[in-house]
């Protein structure tokens, strides 16, 4: 006998329960949980590095580094002397939930303000998968192209914060500020825009003192 | 392509669904995803069918149901779905506003029903 059941069920289900679980694991340890999303190559990494080195009297804080292949992330973060967890994804496109519990098992989570959790590089996958976090926090470069919160709304439209990167080059492409912020607002009330460069350090301020007030948020 | 990775989850969901309603097999499931939404249809065809081969899912058919984008103006408060070619260049049609709207519906990713057989 033939038979239609309806279901309505959020196909990513399974890992926005993982989720779940995460948030109340972050919220235990009054901490501030970051996904970290752009492109390869706009400068997660850099940015982290100069992040952790300069708030590192401020902040106690910790990465989970998702790459394809390699731990030359997590070495480069480890360097700045805070702890990071590689999680290799051998050609995953990004970064779900089980993976994240799994990292976890390897940190003193008490001894933290802060976690980044630093995606694959990708402007599409990482967009889909909740991973507990407090806020979305998107980086893009100027030399990508300022119509890019245009061709990729999912993930602009899901982030708290995007960080302008390589302001240093304005001089050299064509990159709107105004257009890409203005297309990142069309579809997203709360996002907040910071210009930076983490080459010369230029525009890094405000984003720090976002990550010290959004720090202390949880521990309230 | 992380639709290797919805497709997994969507296997797991229809088998439970299977399971507590005694189907035997499945001719079709039905998913509604969003005008937002990053999954390619012709990516999750091609996952799903990897990986039901030999299974009780084998031929089931993915039919896709398309969420239109709809947004409440920041201003208005106005419903309105802008034209899919300018989803991000969206002016309000009641007051021309343009910036901060909050999406209503656009991001979905859910099965809407599975039919089969007992």
């Amino acid at each position: 006998m033939s038979k239609t059941i309806p279901v309505i069920r959020n196909i990513l289900d399974a890992n926005n329960r993982l989720a779940d679980q995460l948030r109340n694991v972050y919220a235990e340890n009054s901490l501030l949980a970051l996904n970290l999303m752009s492109s390869p190559g706009a400068g997660k990494t850099s940015l982290l590095e100069r992040t952790l080195s300069d708030l590192r009297d401020e902040l106690r804080m910790a990465v989970i580094e998702g790459d394809l292949q390699t731990d030359n992330d997590a070495r480069r973060v480890a360097a700045t002397g805070a702890q990071a967890v590689q999680i290799n994804t051998e050609g995953g496109c990004h970064l779900d939930s089980s993976m994240i519990l799994e990292a976890l098992k390897q940190m003193d989570l008490a001894a933290l303000d802060v976690l980044f959790i630093e995606n694959v590089g990708n402007l599409v996958c990482p967009a889909e998968f909740d991973l507990g976090e407090k806020a979305k926090v998107t980086l893009l470069s100027v030399t990508e192209g300022d119509d890019k919160p245009e061709k990729y709304p999912m993930m602009f439209a899901q982030s708290k914060v995007l960080l302008l990167n390589k302001i240093d080059l304005l001089p050299y492409v064509d990159f709107d500020l105004e257009r890409a912020t203005r297309f990142a607002r069309a579809l997203n009330p709360e996002i907040v825009v910071f210009p930076v460069s983490c080459r010369t350090g230029e525009g890094l301020e405000p984003w720090y003192a976002w990550l010290k007030d959004a720090a202390l948020a949880e521990r309230r | 392509m992380h639709e290797m990775s919805i497709a997994e989850s969507l296997i797991r969901i229809v088998e439970a669904e299977m399971a507590n309603h005694g189907l035997r097999t499945v001719q079709r499931i039905t998913i509604q995803h969003g005008a937002l939404s990053t999954m390619v249809p012709e990516a999750l065809d091609l996952a799903f069918e990897a990986m039901t081969l030999g299974t009780a899912l084998e031929g089931a058919v993915l039919e896709y149901e398309k969420v239109p984008l709809s947004l409440r103006c920041s201003k208005c408060e106005t419903t309105f779905s802008p034209e899919v070619r300018s989803l991000h260049f969206a002016p309000c049609p009641s007051c021309g506003e343009e910036f901060a709207h909050t999406v209503l519906t656009g991001k979905e990713l859910n099965i809407a029903h599975i039919e089969g057989d007992t």
